[in-house]
């Protein structure tokens, strides 16, 4: 049905949706994280580490999204408490603490990183987790927790005034979105079959918050078609060959001027 | 009913910076009643309104409501409690529709959402958002707001931007309501409409403390008036005897 080529592609595609996703979610509650390729690493080691030992996939990937979903809860715990610009910088400053910690991991590879990783990632398997994660967060909108989070976004004052509890929800949005990267870090893993700490860098985490620039904030699709654009159009644009790159870069430049809210507009609220 | 006030606000005092913005201030609401706090701009009142409502941590005195001690606790944790309020300034959730704002305000009073209404919900069948709608649906039908429901708060009138955000704190189901100038902007129709639609709430048993600049309004509806001035009470009683108080009418009123 697919060849080799396009099966990979539709597999990174399906990653980087799940990579959107998990800047999406923190980001409506009003939380940027430039660390979820920390997140990812964590769910990548934790689940090839567990899959080496003979666990099922599906435990070791749920073991890799509650590892990185608890070990985001922990740093978000001081972490929420500050804003914008400077939390950013924490989360940037966290990718890399994760990354000089899996380079000085002996038990994970270090530098040389893991390699002979099952091949247990199956392209209908990513379909699946994308479409799961994505049904919850749209389901997310219509449910009290979603609209606290949206609260909290809109006006931190007026939302703790209306009783939400701040801090909770802000944890369960940043917690949430350490999961999901958890998830895409497990599937990655078992479907590249060799890891190691430089793929999780700093250029993951900003492309995955590119996906949700790029595509918009407003609701669950905009991620989407952001990480397809991003994933996608290099290789749709291999014709211009050593302008591709260039093209891509006019393109993003271009959309940061006429459509500043990402390529999806948020759904207006009287449609729903 | 005991004889305990509903809330017992005891000698507190906030400062900003050097500037005493409230000087050991004392006030009693007595439940089921509509207590109205006056006062020239800059008195205080709204301070007082953020240290009820825990916006503001007061540096000295004590908060009691229904005889508890509560000073210190989250906004949150306030709201639960039994006390709601509104902005002086409408501080709804622009990307929020109407009735979704309102929804908000329920939060606090919903069960869970259970399994089976997360998986059904689409469907049309999850019983907390259907709660919360009829819930929110009722309260925007008692402040009386006729507008369009799915639509943006931005898009209604300052008036009915006021409404929508009572019918939120209310949707919390309020002992006590703090309504911070909620007839500010308003025609005097659109006040008098107003004061039946406070009437209306202390009838369904709650109690209302409220800050107003309307004195007509604050005079024909309060059972009780407090008059702040310079972030200290200067009089307090029945809407008659504040009325003609000398301090008063120096600090406010003005001689009519």
């Amino acid at each position: 049905m697919f060849n080799s080529y396009t099966e990979s592609l539709a597999v990174f595609f399906g990653i980087n949706v799940l990579m959107a996703f998990s800047v999406y979610l923190p980001s409506s509650a009003g939380l940027i994280s430039l660390g979820q390729g920390g997140f990812m690493a964590i769910g990548a080691y934790t689940s090839a580490l567990l899959t080496a030992k003979d666990v099922p996939f599906a435990l070791a990937l749920a073991a890799g999204a509650a590892v990185a979903a608890l070990i985001g809860v922990l740093v978000a715990a001081p972490a929420v408490r500050i804003r914008g610009i400077y939390l950013i910088i924490a989360t940037l400053g966290f990718g890399e603490i994760v990354r000089i910690l899996f380079i000085n991991l002996e038990f994970a590879g270090g530098a040389s990183g893991l390699s002979g990783i099952r091949p247990l990632t199956t392209l209908w398997y990513v379909v699946g987790v994308c479409f799961f994660v994505g049904l919850c967060l749209w389901r997310l909108r219509t449910l009290t927790l979603g609209r606290a989070i949206l609260a909290v976004h809109e006006d931190e004052t007026a939302a703790e005034a209306m009783g939400i509890k701040l801090l909770q929800t802000k944890l369960i949005a940043f917690g949430g979105g350490a999961a999901i990267a958890g998830l895409a870090g497990g599937l990655f893993a078992h479907y590249a079959l060799f890891i190691d700490p430089e793929q999780f860098g700093f250029s993951r985490s900003a492309e995955a918050f590119l996906f949700v620039v790029l595509g918009g904030s407003g609701n669950p699709l905009g991620p989407v078609i952001g990480a397809a654009v991003v994933t996608l159009l290099p290789e749709v644009l291999r014709f211009l060959q050593d302008w591709r790159m260039s093209f891509f870069a006019v393109l993003l430049i271009g959309c940061a001027i006429w459509r500043p809210g990402g390529l999806v507009a948020a759904r207006p609220p009287s449609r729903l | 009913m005991s004889d305990a006030p509903l809330l017992d606000v005891t000698g507190v005092g906030v400062t900003y910076g050097g500037y005493v913005a409230l000087d050991d201030v004392s006030c009693r609401v007595v439940e089921n009643s509509i207590h109205a706090l006056i006062g020239p701009n800059g008195a205080g009142k709204t301070t007082l309104f953020n240290v009820v409502s825990g916006l503001v941590k007061p540096e000295s005195g004590s908060l009691q409501f229904r005889e508890r001690q509560y000073t210190g606790l989250r906004p949150d944790q306030i709201l639960v409690m039994g006390i709601a309020r509104n902005f002086q300034q409408v501080r709804l959730f622009p990307v929020l529709s109407v009735i979704e704002n309102v929804m908000v305000g329920c939060h606090s009073r919903l069960p869970r959402t259970s399994f089976r209404d997360f998986v059904l919900g689409p469907l049309g069948r999850d019983k907390v958002d259907r709660l919360a709608r009829e819930r929110a649906a009722e309260m925007l039908d008692l402040v009386e707001y006729r507008g369009d429901t799915k639509a943006p708060p931005s898009q209604m009138t300052l008036v009915d931007q006021r409404r929508i955000e009572i019918a939120r704190a209310l949707a919390s189901d309020p002992q006590l309501l703090l309504l911070d100038e909620p007839a500010a902007g308003m025609n005097p129709a659109e006040a008098s409409q107003l004061s039946e639609i406070i009437r209306k709430i202390r009838g369904l048993g709650r109690t209302v403390l409220l800050v107003e600049h309307n004195t007509r309004m604050v005079f024909s509806l309060a059972d009780e008036v407090t008059v702040l001035s310079a972030g200290k009470i200067i009089a307090s009683g029945p809407p008659s005897a504040v009325k003609s108080d000398s301090a008063v009418v120096t600090a406010y009123l003005g001689n009519v």
